[in-house]
């Protein structure tokens, strides 16, 4: 046990579906303000772990640990509470089709926090401004964007209420390097200087390398490895090795 | 022995398929219940309702005015010549109201909304499903019970019995525009028959009938929507089970209702 208590802690998270096992035995700790990185290949429940965490997806087994408390036992305002401290910006985006740009950016703000639209308007407008997107993009509709821009108005969604846990499914997949890299930025700026906490999903090592303060890597179920981004090109593990390295032979086998 | 062994496979099947059409209906039933309770408790959306009410109400005038005009016309030449077989014809215009404001009215707006509606809501709640909306609304610290649910189930409880008084208008006017034309009945002697015979509990009976079907539509919807999964194979599926599933439902409703209310 580490004397400062993790905000964030997963212990012994286990998920099926049918007969398919996905996680088998899942911990994660996170510190306050820090950002952790998942990686791992395709498929191997990174998305799956990150929904648990939310209780998207109730786990078979394990405990979910929010600054030390059981969010399953958690009731009523506790709990709603808790849930409004986490941001998430999903892997597909999942905007709502319905809303405009704007209104999506600013869905807590008008919805839970009952804000004046025109100043949850003004406060989307310059979250958009903070994912490099310009004002006026804010009163079209989600199927009127590109996918990159889809992905970014997610994730001024996602941090718009300025919640304190914040969960990114791939936040850098489809963007080009410049807007990818203006992501990282703002993804540390809001850990490192605002002080949130941070779990990122990437496929990307660049992105992970800069964004992050400690890598895990998920494979078969499991956390089988964990340090700091400096660490893994002398991991000690060639699972970590062959997926850093990005070479389809080695002991994991490319999923096909 | 493998008679023996055949009755059991017969009767696991049988138990089987029992459970599990038990299951369902328990699902939905608590679902239903759920449903119900959120649109009595707040948090309310007044937006959404409001947004609900144009698109489930005003759109569904055209189809629901159409459907009611022919059957009130066909409705009055069936008991045209149904009565004169017994020298009866002279009480089309009772028996079309009656028939109208009683059964047909809500019936018939019900299954047409169904049609539109419950198919719109089930396909819409199915792909939010599907994309992780209804995921994402949940991370927004929104609950979709209240934000997506019971907007629709409210919007189409009050509109299904709009909608059947209008349906009420239009089938008896489909009634006396055959009646005066073909059937050689007098204008004012129509419309005296029709106001006279008619009673504000017919009418009352059938718009607690539309109450009721406007909930089975809105929930139906909703329930195979929220359930739908596996892409837009998943969203058409929920689609036509919503449809099908809210318009037996109706019927079996209306028989009930029916039964209770005439003994
Ligand atoms: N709702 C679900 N029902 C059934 N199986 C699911 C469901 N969600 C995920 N899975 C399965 O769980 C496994 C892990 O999925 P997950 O989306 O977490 O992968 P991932 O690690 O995020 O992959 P990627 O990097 O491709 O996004 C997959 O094999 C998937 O088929
Ligand atoms: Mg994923």
């Amino acid at each position: 046990m580490s004397v400062i208590p993790s905000r964030l802690e997963l212990s012994g998270v286990e998920k099926s579906f049918g007969t398919k096992r996905v996680l088998s035995g899942v911990d994660i700790s996170v510190a306050p303000g820090k950002s952790l990185v998942i990686i791992g290949g395709s498929g191997t429940g990174k998305s799956v772990t990150l929904k648990c965490a939310l209780g998207l997806i109730k786990p078979d087994a394990g405990r979910i640990l929010v600054d030390g408390r059981n969010i399953e036992r958690l009731r009523g305002k506790d709990r709603d509470t808790t849930l409004a401290r986490f941001g998430m910006l999903f892997q597909g985006a999942a905007l709502f089709d319905s809303l405009t740009v704007w209104e999506n950016v600013a869905f807590r703000l008008l919805n839970k926090n009952r804000m004046k639209r025109a100043a949850a308007r003004d406060k989307a407008i310059a979250t958009l401004a903070a994912v490099r997107l310009p004002a006026d993009v804010g009163r079209l509709y989600p199927s009127e964007l590109s996918g990159g821009m889809q992905k970014r108005v997610a994730l001024a969604r996602a941090i718009a209420a300025d919640p304190d846990i914040l969960f990114f499914d791939e936040p850098t997949t489809g963007l080009d390097p410049i807007t990818a890299d203006a992501i990282n930025d703002l993804i540390i700026a809001r850990t490192r200087a605002l002080g949130a906490t941070a779990v990122s999903i990437t496929h990307d090592l660049a992105s992970a390398r800069k964004i992050a303060d400690e890598v895990a890597m998920l494979h078969e179920g499991r956390i089988i490895w964990r340090g700091p981004p400096s660490a893994l090109d002398q991991s000690g593990d060639p699972r970590v090795d062959q997926f850093v390295h990005g070479r389809a032979d080695g002991p994991i086998q490319p999923a096909l | 022995m493998t008679h023996r062994n055949l009755a059991l496979v017969v009767v696991q099947r049988i138990g089987a398929g029992a459970l599990e059409a038990f299951e369902v209906s328990g699902r939905t039933a608590l679902f239903a219940i759920d449903a119900f309770l959120s649109i009595l408790r707040p948090p309310w959306h007044l937006a959404e309702l409001g947004k609900q009410l144009i698109r489930i109400g005003y759109f569904s005038l055209p189809v629901v005015g159409l459907t009611a005009i022919f059957i009130g016309a066909a409705l009055a030449i069936n008991i045209y010549t149904g009565g004169a077989r017994f020298n009866a014809e002279q009480f089309v215009p009772q028996i079309v109201v009656l028939g109208i404001t009683r059964e047909l009215g809500p019936v018939v707006a019900g299954l047409m909304v169904a049609g539109r509606v419950s198919a719109g809501i089930a396909a819409e709640i199915g792909t939010m499903r599907v994309t992780e909306q209804i995921d994402a609304l949940r991370t927004l610290s929104a609950n979709p019970m209240n934000y997506l649910i019971a907007p629709r189930v409210a919007a189409t409880m009050i509109v299904l019995p709009l909608l059947t008084l209008i349906a009420d208008v239009i089938g008896v006017a489909g009634g006396y525009a055959v009646g005066v034309t073909t059937l050689d009945f007098s204008g004012p002697v129509y419309l005296r028959n029709t106001s006279d015979f008619l009673e504000a509990g017919d009418v009352a009976i059938g718009l607690w009938k539309a109450l009721v079907f406007g909930f089975i539509i809105a929930v139906m919807g909703a329930y195979h929507g929220f359930h739908s999964a596996g892409g837009a194979r998943g969203v058409g599926r929920a689609t036509t089970n919503a449809v099908v599933s809210a318009a037996v439902l109706i019927l079996a409703a209306n028989y009930m209702i029916t039964t209770l209310v005439v003994k």
